[in-house]
């Protein structure tokens, strides 16, 4: 094996090294996105039309996240107050 | 060895409601989003994780607008790096009368051939990626892998050997391609 050769291996051990995993959660929570934004547009459309869920949705917004099977993050909390807000 | 979906061809997926595409593109940038918050921008914790939250929220409700698909990754790195400067006025908690200091260019550049390798891993044999994978980037020893995989550890050892060597091929055989300087753009 060339010292060339064994250059390029570290190299490229080096640089697999330089891109470690990100933790487990933070790419489940990643993934989750298309469907907690399709649930939300659905919980939204709903309150929109009805006074009464609407209500019950603002003054719940975890438990109303849940329901639509939809972990209630902070972020995704905060997106469903605005979107109600507005 | 598997060839992966091109970019382009994953945003496409991805526009049309695939959400395995979506979860594909997640695995295929969660690392490098990662590496360039935590290295490039010395973002730790509950910052890092906002970040790279932010940044999946960003593209995701962006990806429709992007103009140009096979520029995903030169979006995705700049989208970033944004994020990251976000954060970090925002963390001053007071307006920045200058930009944050700028990143050494030398970190962004490794990340880039950091996840040019990445791809390269992505053609290999499942069990050599694997194999590499734990080894150089989860850091486990080769008493773990082999408890994991059911060998010895010796072989672990010559294995990596053998697989870090196709890799060096791999990459090699890119090499004449070289590597697109894409400008991305966002309606």
């Amino acid at each position: 094996m060339s010292r060339r050769t064994d250059h390029d291996e570290e190299r490229i051990a080096e640089l697999l090294r330089l891109l470690p995993p990100a933790p487990e959660s933070w790419v489940a929570a990643a993934k989750q996105l298309p469907a907690a934004r399709a649930a939300m547009d659905a919980l939204v459309a709903r309150a929109e039309a009805d006074a009464e869920l609407r209500s019950r949705v603002v003054a719940e917004l975890d438990a109303a996240l849940r329901a639509e099977g939809i972990e209630p993050q902070q972020r995704i909390v905060e997106a469903l107050r605005r979107r109600l807000d507005a | 060895m598997g060839l992966p979906v091109p970019d382009a061809e994953l945003v496409a997926r991805c526009r049309s409601g695939d959400g395995q595409a979506w979860n594909e593109l997640v695995d295929r940038f969660g690392r490098y989003v990662h590496a360039i918050a935590s290295q490039g921008y010395g973002q730790r914790g509950a910052d890092a994780e906002d970040v790279f939250q932010e940044v999946f929220a960003r593209i995701y409700e962006r990806l429709p607008t992007l103009r140009e698909p096979e520029a995903l990754r030169a979006w995705i790195g700049q989208t970033t790096r944004r994020c990251c400067i976000d954060r970090i006025r925002a963390r001053s908690g007071e307006l920045l009368m200058a930009e944050p200091e700028e990143t050494p260019v030398e970190t962004l550049g490794r990340l880039d051939d950091a996840l040019d390798v990445r791809e390269a891993l992505a053609r290999m044999s499942p069990e050599c990626a694997e194999i590499l994978d734990r080894f150089f980037c989860r850091d486990e020893s080769y008493r773990a892998i082999g408890e994991e995989l059911s060998l010895p550890a010796g072989t672990i050892a010559s294995r990596i050997s053998r697989c870090l060597r196709k890799l060096r091929e791999i990459v090699g055989a890119d090499v004449p391609a070289g590597k697109k300087q894409v400008t991305t753009t966002v309606s």
